[in-house]
Order: structure tokens, then sequence, then C-alpha cells
């Protein structure tokens, strides 16, 4: 599934990075602790968290995740924004909560290996 | 690879909009010299959770990086509140992190410990009320 794909089977908005939503996800991971994301997400996973401060984009790029979705409608501040763009990390936001999302991908073939 | 490289970058405490920054850049380096993915991923693991620690505990601090073709050593030094119980300070799980750092999703207890899955090898100094100096190894002939 492509990160493209996946925007349009769930109800997300994407905040940065639009040209690279044709990424093919890995899998997912959840979390809201970085360090559980930098030690057990995969290269090309999509993240999805509560968290939207900056150095989420830190430790996306870091792990070169396929992108942040964020959950409960959460919006980052500017500066995240910001840095998101400068370095290519995709960045979006749901309205729903964690649980559904997460299920939804599942639905959707999604998985954590 | 190309020649040893080595470089140096300065950690402020507090400074959580440059946080990662550094271990960034180091991960820039060994992309550049050719260091095979498997070993810039647990470099690049390595020294960001080293940075965050610095940047969450400290006042100030360097991260310095020396890359030869064996080995690739990262050097923190802190000026910082020092660990009283390393042992205590490498349990998973365990942290001394104020509630608004946990807010953000850090002091879960997996800094160190996650250094040290990554690492080859890990050895900490620390003088409790001077500060700490971590310093990893990954060995460079090592594929995994």
């Amino acid at each position: 599934m492509t990160l493209q794909e996946l925007a349009k089977g769930l109800d997300v908005e994407v905040l940065t990075g639009d040209a690279k939503l044709e990424r093919e996800i890995a899998g997912g991971y959840v979390s809201d602790l970085l360090s559980d994301v930098i030690g057990n997400a995969k290269e090309g996973f999509v993240w999805i968290t509560f968290q939207v401060h900056m150095n989420i984009v830190a430790a996306a790029s870091l792990k070169g995740l396929a992108g942040i979705i964020l959950v409960n409608g959460r919006r980052p501040p500017q500066d995240t924004l910001q840095k998101a763009s400068e370095e290519n990390v995709i960045i979006m936001t749901t309205p729903l909560p964690a649980f559904e999302v997460v299920g939804r991908l599942y639905e959707l073939g999604l998985r954590c290996r | 690879m190309t020649n040893p490289s080595e470089g140096t970058f300065f950690l402020n405490g507090k400074d959580f909009a440059n946080a990662g920054n550094a271990s960034g850049s180091l991960k820039k380096v060994l992309e550049e010299m050719g260091v095979p993915p498997p070993l810039i991923r647990r470099a690049s693991i390595a020294a960001f959770e080293a940075e965050m620690n610095t940047i969450i505990y400290a006042v100030a601090g360097i991260m310095h990086y020396y890359v030869t073709p064996g080995t690739i050593r990262v050097v923190l030094q802190d000026m910082g509140p020092g660990i009283a119980d390393i042992d205590l300070a490498m349990t998973e799980g365990y942290s001394t992190a104020p509630d608004y750092i946990r807010d953000m999703g850090f002091g879960s207890g997996m800094g160190l410990p996650n250094i040290k899955k990554n690492a080859d090898s890990l050895a900490i100094n620390s003088v409790v009320g001077e500060g700490t100096t971590l310093e990893f190894v990954i060995n460079l002939d090592k594929t995994a």
C-alpha cells in the first residue's frame, strides 16, 4: 500500500510532504514514546501517534519512516511543520482516535513486522 | 570506505528545537562515507538516544565521533547532574525524567538500554554533580 492509498482509505489530511505520497508503506507502529518508536519501528513504517512536538520529525527521519499519522485531530505547531518540510517527512492528521486508525490500517493489510 | 573522519557537535541543554541535529548530521556523514546501512541505523539510534539524554538532563555537552575503517566511536561528554547508580539507570523502564519531559514521550527509561542494544560496546563514567561521559563503539567489520 502507498501513502496515497492510505490517505484515501482513511479520513486523513496531509500536512507536509505531498510530493512523496507514492512511497510504499512497509508496516505500521503505534506509540507515543519516542524511544519505543526508535527502538522498534522499522524503515518504511507509518507511525501513529498523539505527539506533535518537533522531535517527532527527527525520530521519523532517523528511522526512515514512511510518514507520521497524528490522531484525534492533533495539529502540530508551526516549528514542527517547518522541520518536517525541511527533512521531507510526511505528516498527516486524522480526527480518528489511534485505536480506529490502527484497526483500519490492519484491515487494509498493514502489519507490524 | 573513504578516509577516517572525525567531528564534534555542541549540544545545549533543553534545546529541543535542535535536538536530533547532531545524530542526524552523524548519520549523513556515515552515509557519505559508505558505511553499510544496518550499521548506520544502529549508530544513529545510539547517537540519538545519547544526544537526547544530554539535551534532557545536562546544561551542555559535546558529541564527538571518530570513524576509522574498523569502528565508529562516539563519545558524549556533558555538564550534567551525573548518574548516581549506573546499573539502575541501565534498567529498562527506570527514568528520573520530570513530567514535562515524559509528556513529550521521552523519559520512558529506554534510552540507555537502546544504546546498549545497538552498540557493540558501551562505557559510562559519571560523577554526581559534575557530569557524565558516555562512549559507544560500533564495529564496522560486523554486518549485523
